[in-house]
């Protein structure tokens, strides 16, 4: 491609002359300068929204942004988190499952059943609740599918069915206790990340990304593509490296990084791969940007709605099983009021798209440490939910109106 | 395309050769003995009324129907094409009127779409190293891959559409309507597009309804009237008029009786105003 008359030096995909080309740390901040002026926010918005809560709750309360706070929010922000993953997956192909919390209750039921009452190992029980949870995402896929109704009915009526199945489950007793000494409840509340091993994993965090990124611009280079400058991409990993040393250094003054968190963590950062780096993940952004299209390229765009559907029904179960481990004990309202609302607030929060096509899995993460920080602040602040529901709600608003002005700018900006 | 280069302006060489095609709806025949003929490195233009039949032709052969009748020969080998799948794989690729893309994805996914490289671990470099080499093929005017087909303009749109068909290097390009939506300059870089698919040696068939663009890039006009053939012209010779008539079905209508007023007598018709 290159004896086309035009210079080697020039890469393959930088040779339109109407192209502005960055060089270095200057023009790279430049360009993301104007990225943010064009619409393209990215997480910007949220981690604003952040900084606002979290100044805002600090000044009411001087405890809020303390380590002990602090820990206490990386471990309950999980399994609602986990929860909002599911609902990117959905949200992606353009559908809807409201039904996220009974299906969470339902599993947070199975796990201390099969456990407590039918005295069956852990492992069993975890495998049954997960298990059922994508059953229940597989019903969906095939309700929608081949009946052909809409996601959103599917699953309001899952919301009601899978309410009284947990109740069922449940009947007699108010809520099971799960020992305190089983792993799970444990993992859930006791289990922190060695110090020195919590600083390991934040240096091998930067260190990996900088690896990608080096590997990923050789490639590209000897491709004769262009890449990023290696000066751009440590910058980067050497700001990455002092966040997350800095977050691991402020935990570590009392308990420390929770492995709750880490397993989110990683579970993100596994989903986000699917979601990047594989066939799977392009089919998800394709079916949910334009079904018909999607179907002519040869896609099975039943598979992979049912897939979405299991997904997501099989993360709101981890999500179920999380959630009673950190109560140790499945009760009744395991999953039931907000936390359906919660969950998909987040996953739009973090900037996913209700529309389909748009989202990432770290949008789940970002969104539900919005939620959570609003919740815990409130509770420290000894006011009750019905401040929580509306503070909630109106974040929710701010950030989709956000998005929504932000789309708009995109557009005027050629940047879709 | 190594096989299809090796015959560039070979105008005899029947690549595509469509013989008694029937095809029927309940009671409507939408296509009756319909024969058309398609060598390599030559630009066959359909036309014809609505209801004529072309759109049912370009489903026939692109794999979304299967004729009651008649024989599809593809490089002097009777196929049987009853699935789009399998017309694809046999070399005949289709551009559909509405595209198919998705616009929330960028240029490169769009043209791997559902045939990307290394499904485990996406092999982007590779892919927009050939997305390029195709689009520098084609001469496209896109600066960039990076941007969602959203931002993109219609023309561009449609170069993304035609350059994904030639991804699995096809024999066949069928275009259905490539240029209906676009502006004047926009048609233009879609009718070099359809040029350059000649110079490299496929066979292009192209639905239109603009006269002009047909004669701009067709080496034939194949005119289809009620479902069946009614007459193919060199492209070069023929007239506007010949082909209305073709596809009206007589010399006496609207179109050549306006056309006629304004040839023979400009003067006369400004002095009435």
């Amino acid at each position: 491609m290159t004896s086309l008359g035009t210079p080697a030096a020039t890469a393959t995909d930088l040779q339109d002359e109407r192209l502005a080309t960055p060089q270095g740390i200057t023009d790279n901040v430049r360009a993301a300068i104007r990225r943010v002026r064009d619409g393209d926010l990215g997480s910007l918005p949220v981690i604003g929204g952040i900084v606002v809560i979290w100044t805002i709750f600090q000044s009411l309360n001087a405890t809020f942004l303390s380590s002990t706070n602090l820990v206490n929010l990386s471990f309950d922000m999980v399994p609602v988190g986990v929860l909002a993953l599911g609902i990117v997956c959905v949200l992606m192909v353009g559908q809807i499952d409201l039904s996220v919390g009974s299906v969470s209750g339902v599993s947070a039921a199975i796990t201390a059943v099969v456990m407590v009452k039918h005295e069956q190992p852990m492992v069993l029980a975890v495998l049954a609740a997960v298990a059922a949870g994508c059953l229940i995402g597989w019903v969906y896929g095939q309700v929608f599918n081949r009946v052909g109704v809409p996601s959103f009915v599917v699953t309001l009526g899952g919301l009601l069915a899978f309410l009284g199945v947990q109740l069922w489950l449940l009947r007699g007793q108010n809520a099971i206790n799960l020992p305190y000494d089983s792993t799970l409840v444990r993992f859930a509340q006791l289990w922190f990340v060695p110090h020195w091993l919590a600083y390991a994993l934040a240096v091998a965090a930067a260190g990996g990304f900088l690896a990608t990124g080096w590997v990923r611009a050789r490639t590209r280079r000897r491709a004769e593509l262009s890449s990023s400058s290696l000066q751009w991409l440590v910058t980067q990993s050497l700001l990455l490296l002092a966040a997350l040393l800095f977050a691991v250094s402020y935990l570590n003054r009392t308990r420390g990084v929770a492995w709750m968190f880490v397993f989110f963590v990683a579970l993100v950062l596994v989903m986000n791969y699917v979601f990047t780096r594989t066939k799977f993940g392009r089919s998800l952004c394709a079916v949910g940007g334009n079904a018909e299209a999607s179907r002519r390229a040869g896609i099975d765009v039943r598979g992979v709605y049912t897939a979405a559907f299991v997904l997501c029904s099989g993360l709101a179960a981890t999500g179920g099983i999380l959630a009673a481990s950190r109560l140790a004990a499945a009760n009744q309202s395991t999953g039931t009021g907000d936390v359906n609302l919660n969950a998909i607030a987040a996953a739009v929060i973090g900037g996913t798209s209700l529309f389909g096509g748009r989202g990432s899995t770290f949008a789940a993460l970002l969104g539900v440490l919005v939620i959570q920080s609003i919740s815990s602040g409130l509770t420290l602040l000894n006011l009750d939910s019905s401040y929580r529901f509306v503070i909630t709600g109106a974040v929710l608003l701010i950030a989709v109106g956000l998005d929504s002005v932000a789309r708009r700018s995109r557009q005027a900006h050629g940047r879709g | 395309m190594s096989e299809a280069t090796a015959v560039p302006g070979a105008a005899t060489d029947t690549v595509l050769s469509l013989r008694g095609i029937c095809k029927h709806f309940g009671a409507v025949a939408a296509l009756t003995e319909v024969d058309l003929d398609v060598a390599a490195g030559e630009v066959v233009a359909v036309v014809g009324d609505n209801g004529a039949g072309k759109s049912t032709l370009v489903k026939v052969l692109s794999g979304v129907y299967t004729p009651d009748a008649g024989s599809i020969v593809l490089r002097g080998e009777p196929v049987f094409l009853d699935s789009p799948a399998l017309a694809h794989a046999r070399g005949i690729a289709t551009v559909f009127q509405d595209l198919a893309l998705c616009e929330n994805l960028d240029v490169k996914a769009n043209l791997f779409l559902g045939q990307e490289l290394r499904p485990w671990m996406l092999d982007d470099v590779a892919m927009e190293k050939r997305s390029w080499q195709l689009l520098r093929e084609l001469s496209a005017k896109i600066p960039t891959l990076d941007v969602p087909v959203a931002a993109l303009s219609g023309g561009q749109r449609q170069t993304v559409a035609i350059a994904r068909s030639l991804l699995s290097d096809p024999q066949i390009v069928l275009l259905d309507e490539p240029t209906a939506a676009l502006g004047v300059a926009q048609t233009a870089e879609v009718l070099n597009l359809v040029e350059r698919l000649k110079h490299k040696g496929l066979g292009v068939v192209m639905i239109s309804h603009n006269m002009e663009d047909v004669r701009a890039v067709a080496d034939r006009v194949a005119v289809l009237r009620l479902g069946r053939n009614n007459g193919v012209f060199d492209a070069a010779s023929v007239s506007a008029e010949e082909i209305v008539a073709a596809i009206t079905g007589s010399t006496d209508n609207v179109v050549a009786r306006r056309a006629a007023r304004r040839t023979t007598s400009p003067q006369a018709e400004k002095g009435e105003l």
